[in-house]
């Protein structure tokens, strides 16, 4: 490795200064992107700038409207959290997904999500919730839909001097849940095939009265599938509603074909995952129903 | 590029002993603990996360100390396998790998120690399928796991008071 300094800041405005004096820098959250990038050659910053020190960048912070989780928080944090993993249960599966016990310990659904990989396993998780990216940068504060955040396979919309502080996920309405299923050959320590994270709303009646669908790893970046969403509200949910959602995903997707299933096999797997996740999300509505 | 590096100096809890030790901004806590700190019980299999050898607590939380930055852990606490057993008494977990003989070669050993230390901390009566899940990051490639994972299981009984 050839890093040259490391810095942790403990605020925001000094994590600014420090990343804006023109050095090639790198944000380092939990690490378990960056500095494999770095073993492989892949990365090569002088300076790694620790963001775990800054206080906004690991709290959760839950309020009547929404839920903030700082962008370096632990998966293990969010998901010993008191309250995230019952309020999106679907986000849950996702960040438990995302490798070892080991990496589960240091792993962060903002890190995972500024890595940017086409199969990274929080992002639909996140798209389907709606979460918006609370991006800091030189000139103040933007902020971003993390569907718009990821531009290509492992490019993110972030500027050199830009930081991803927090993701803001918007309090489940009444009669809502999420869910996020993935193919991989094996149980565990895998990457995935094919991604699906789905959030539904489900009135008194049983019809559907919202839904976001978001699928991965079947394209250079995850996708919100506003067709396939399209396909299931106003339904009660219905064989011939599900079919026009999994059409829709399936149309959606431009996978490519690797060591881990063809083009062909990713489509129709993609499909079978939006319908169980539907299926899941659904269940869990009907359960705290009952 | 061939600028030396600056040394940081680094103050950390390390077995439950205040240590300091140099590093430089680089270098990771795997390395450091072999080489500055002679603690080699912490192995180095692959060096990207993926096997689970260099595991050690990091204030109590499971993680790859090839994935830790050494200059991360100022002021924090690390445990080693080194800091596991009391004085000449083995953890349960150890004195239970080798009962059931949970181990052949040894090189993941230290790494599960810690793993399955840590798996009981947080949860005294785990499944069988609970403990292979939390333990799925540390690739064996002697035992085909079953017998790390009855003593892990075995271990856990100990723990709780149980006979074996």
């Amino acid at each position: 490795m050839a890093v040259q300094e490391f810095i942790s800041p403990t605020s925001l405005s000094e994590a600014q200064q420090v990343v804006g004096d023109g050095a090639a820098s790198s944000w380092l959250a939990g690490g378990t992107d960056l500095l494999v990038g770095i073993r492989l050659g892949a990365r090569d910053p002088a300076r790694v700038i620790d963001l775990k020190q800054i206080p906004e960048l690991t709290a959760i912070e839950i309020d009547e409207t929404s839920v903030r989780i700082g962008a370096a928080a632990s998966a293990f944090d969010v998901l010993h959290n008191s309250d995230v993993p019952s309020l999106f249960p679907g986000l849950a599966e996702a960040l438990n997904l995302i490798g070892s016990t080991q990496i589960t310990g240091r792993c962060s659904a903002g890190g995972n999500l500024c890595n940017a990989s086409p199969a990274a396993d929080s992002i639909p998780a996140l798209i389907a919730n709606g979460a918006q990216c609370r991006i800091l940068g030189p000139d103040g504060e933007r902020t971003l839909a993390v569907e718009d955040f990821v531009v290509g396979p492992n490019q993110n919309a972030l500027a050199s001097d830009e930081l991803l502080v927090e993701l803001i996920l918007p309090r489940p309405a009444v009669g809502t849940s999420d869910a996020y299923l993935r193919l991989t050959p094996r149980t565990e320590m895998d990457i995935a095939v094919a991604g699906a994270g789905v959030s539904i709303t489900v009135d008194e009646s049983g019809i559907c009265t919202a839904a976001r669908v978001a699928i991965g790893a079947v394209a250079p970046t995850a996708l919100l599938v506003e067709a396939a969403a399209q396909a299931v509200v106003g339904s009660q949910l219905d064989q011939a509603a599900i079919d026009g959602a999994v059409a829709a995903a399936r149309a959606a997707a431009t996978p490519i074909s690797d060591k881990r299933g063809t083009a062909e096999y990713r489509t129709h797997v993609v499909g079978v995952l939006v319908s169980r996740a539907i299926a899941n999300a659904q269940a869990r509505i009907t359960e705290a129903r009952s | 590029m061939n600028k030396p590096l600056k040394k940081m100096a680094v103050q950390a809890t390390i077995n439950g002993e205040s240590t300091a030790f140099l590093c430089s901004p680089g270098q990771v806590l795997a390395e450091v603990l072999r080489d500055e700190l002679e603690l080699i019980g912490t192995k180095i299999g692959c060096n990207t996360g993926d096997c689970g050898a260099c595991s050690v607590l990091l204030d109590d939380r499971l993680v790859c100390s090839c994935l830790v930055l050494a200059a991360e852990v100022e002021g924090k606490s690390v445990q080693t396998v080194e800091g596991v057993a009391n004085g000449g008494e083995l953890h349960p977990v150890q004195q239970k790998l080798l009962e059931h003989g949970g181990l052949q070669c040894g090189i993941c050993t230290p790494g599960v120690v810690i793993a399955a230390k840590a798996l009981l901390e947080h949860n005294p009566d785990p499944t069988e399928e609970q403990a292979r899940y939390w333990l799925a990051g540390n690739l064996c490639r002697c035992t085909g796991y079953d017998k790390i994972i009855r003593a892990v299981l075995d271990a856990s009984k100990t723990m709780r008071g149980e006979a074996a």
